[in-house]
């Protein structure tokens, strides 16, 4: 009798990994066999499962329905842009952070980590105002420059810093070197690790973000990946769901790619505020 | 000030650590830690702490973004108009409904799935991966994959529903059905990541405490609610303000999905306060509605900090 429990109980486990797994991977796998149908065959009820032809021209068709290659080029360099400046302006800060004493260390650090707890979403408007009047809405520097320095990889940074041995960092200073090479080339090659969490974490956020550029723009030149994608599904419902499931493959299948490879990293990255 | 030093020298070098500090000008020693900060520091300054103090004061004024030259200050007036609102008195209304459904579906679905989960057989990894998977997508793809998938008429979901027997439903085209619809994506897309967080919560808790706990033949049950719940309590902490933080700011599902329709059932802070700045010009009114939405926020993060200081659990 026991072992007949033990059977059921694992078979009832089995089902629930399987359910469980259906619907948070079920969604991308339906995104991808829609993006594939015939137009006739997405508005078919009730639908079917696999595409009765595939129509791998709809990643084509759906590239080509915009300047794609201007948007793509915008969030990359966004993306880049705004994770070499946070890197620029994170590194010092965090060095100074960790590694000296100075009157108003604390309250500085604190204002820090306030602003690790405010999202943009909050203050979108002043910003707004105070890029028009720099006359830079509708540009990239809109896109770039608000996020210039990252609370949060300052964050990371310190906490490796502070756990680089004295010795090492007074070797360095014995020879000569000056602070800032002690910076770049002892200190941050140790903190690679963490430089590359953070560098994962910015640059998805970045890449996946729609909120600030559609605050900040309003011409193709300067618009990113997510809001051409946002522009395949028509306003009034009668979308071409297949050719917007193409799209979103666009955007979704590298972040996707990525994790699989580093998927560590990435849960770190995202996760690490929690310690 | 100077650079911290370590305690295990020779002699020697002391003497020559010295020397050389002071030939170097104290005045750049003291400087440096400022001028390292500073970068960092000037867009904290102007992209954080200056726009806070700026939607205050344009808080206090008639403006709108046709004209950023013509403000007038109007004290009060913002606050009084939206607090008579019953628009906004909707939003506010919709925006709690919405926080607290998503934050406790979504903390109570991830604590168990985090108890289940919570296994080294690769398995339990592989299934972590994947209910993690929706959080690192973008909210555009998200919300329009969901938008297809809620289609009243061709949607996979009354697909199934109607497979099964049941009648089908109206997602986000009605007004009883859109606000939950929109808790449903976001629980969907948030689960995983609470369920990570408490994994690694779960994993901090000694394993000492259990086996003490089996000794004294206490049972599952007890266990859960005597040991795991307390020692969790800082990790349950942590989440409830980060999620209601990111609750309370829910804008691009909103804009993609429904326009905060029908009717205005989905219309919620963030989107009142973009489509009252971008849409309808009415710069203070949107201004108004930011500082109560800082507020909000500002009180979990006096929250989240206070009790970070003294831990909860340990009572």
């Amino acid at each position: 009798m026991k072992i007949m429990g033990r059977i059921a109980l694992k078979t009832g486990e089995a089902v629930m990994l399987i359910a469980v797994s259906l619907i948070f991977v079920f969604p991308f796998i339906w995104m991808a066999l829609t993006a594939f149908k015939t137009l006739p065959e997405v508005y078919q009820f009730p639908p079917t499962l696999l595409p009765e032809s595939w129509q791998i021209q709809n990643i084509v068709k759906a590239w080509e329905s915009g300047p794609f290659p201007t948007y793509l080029l915008n969030s990359t360099l966004v993306a880049f842009g705004v994770l070499f400046l946070q890197i620029l302006t994170g590194v010092p800060a965090a060095y100074a952070f960790a590694r000296y004493k100075f009157r108003g260390r604390n309250l500085l650090f604190a204002l820090t980590l306030i602003a690790l707890m405010i999202p943009p979403q909050v203050i979108f408007l002043p910003i707004y105002v105070e890029m028009s009047n720099w006359g830079l809405v509708d540009t990239l520097w809109s896109l770039i420059l608000p996020y210039g320095a990252s609370a949060f990889g300052i964050f990371l940074l310190r906490q490796v810093f502070m756990q680089v041995p004295d010795e090492v960092i007074e070797a360095a200073r014995l020879d000569q070197a000056s602070e800032w090479k002690i910076m770049w080339r002892i200190m941050a090659p140790m903190a690679k690790h963490v430089l590359v969490t953070f560098g994962l974490f910015s640059f998805i956020y970045h890449w996946n973000d729609y909120f600030w550029p559609l605050i900040m723009t309003n011409s193709n030149e300067v618009r990113t990946l997510p809001i051409g994608i946002s522009m395949l599904k028509a306003s009034d419902g009668g979308s071409e769901w297949n050719i917007a499931m193409a799209g979103n493959m666009i955007l979704v299948v590298p972040i996707l790619l990525i994790f699989f490879f580093a998927q560590r990293h990435i849960i770190q990255a995202f996760t690490y505020q929690s310690k | 000030m100077q650079p911290t030093m370590g305690t295990q020298q020779s002699s020697l070098v002391k003497e020559k650590v010295t020397m050389k500090k002071r030939s170097l000008s104290r005045w750049t020693e003291t400087v440096r830690p400022y001028a390292y900060i500073m970068p960092a520091l000037l867009f904290f300054c102007l992209f954080f702490f200056f726009p806070i103090g700026y939607m205050i004061y344009l808080s206090f004024h008639d403006w709108s973004l046709l004209d950023l030259s013509a403000m007038e200050w109007v004290g009060l007036a913002n606050f009084q108009e939206i607090m008579l609102d019953s628009d906004f008195h909707l939003v506010v209304i919709n925006t709690i409904i919405y926080t607290f459904g998503t934050v406790a579906i979504s903390l109570v679905l991830s604590f168990f799935l985090a108890l289940w989960l919570n296994r080294q057989a690769k398995i339990y990894g592989i299934m972590q991966a994947a209910v993690f998977s929706p959080h690192i997508i973008s909210l555009v793809s998200v919300s329009m994959l969901w938008m297809w998938l809620m289609d009243p008429q061709y949607g996979l979901l009354n697909a199934i529903l109607e497979f099964f027997g049941f009648p089908a439903y109206t997602w986000l085209a009605d007004t009883s059905s859109a606000l939950l619809s929109l808790i449903l994506v976001s629980v969907w897309k948030g689960v995983g990541y609470n369920t990570i967080v408490f994994i690694a919560g779960l994993q901090s808790i000694p394993k000492d405490i259990y086996e003490a706990a089996s000794l004294d033949r206490a049972g599952k049950l007890r266990t859960l609610a005597k040991i795991t719940l307390p020692m969790l309590s800082p990790t349950l902490f942590f989440l409830t303000i980060i999620n209601l933080i990111s609750s309370f700011q829910v804008f691009d599902t909103i804009y993609i999905m429904t326009q905060g329709g029908p009717v205005n059932s989905t219309n919620m802070l963030v989107f009142y306060i973009y489509e009252q700045g971008m849409d309808f010009y009415n710069g203070g009114i949107a201004s108004a509605a930011s500082v109560v939405l800082l507020g909000l926020i500002g009180v979990m993060t006096f929250l989240h900090f206070w009790f970070a200081e003294r831990r909860v659990h340990y009572r």
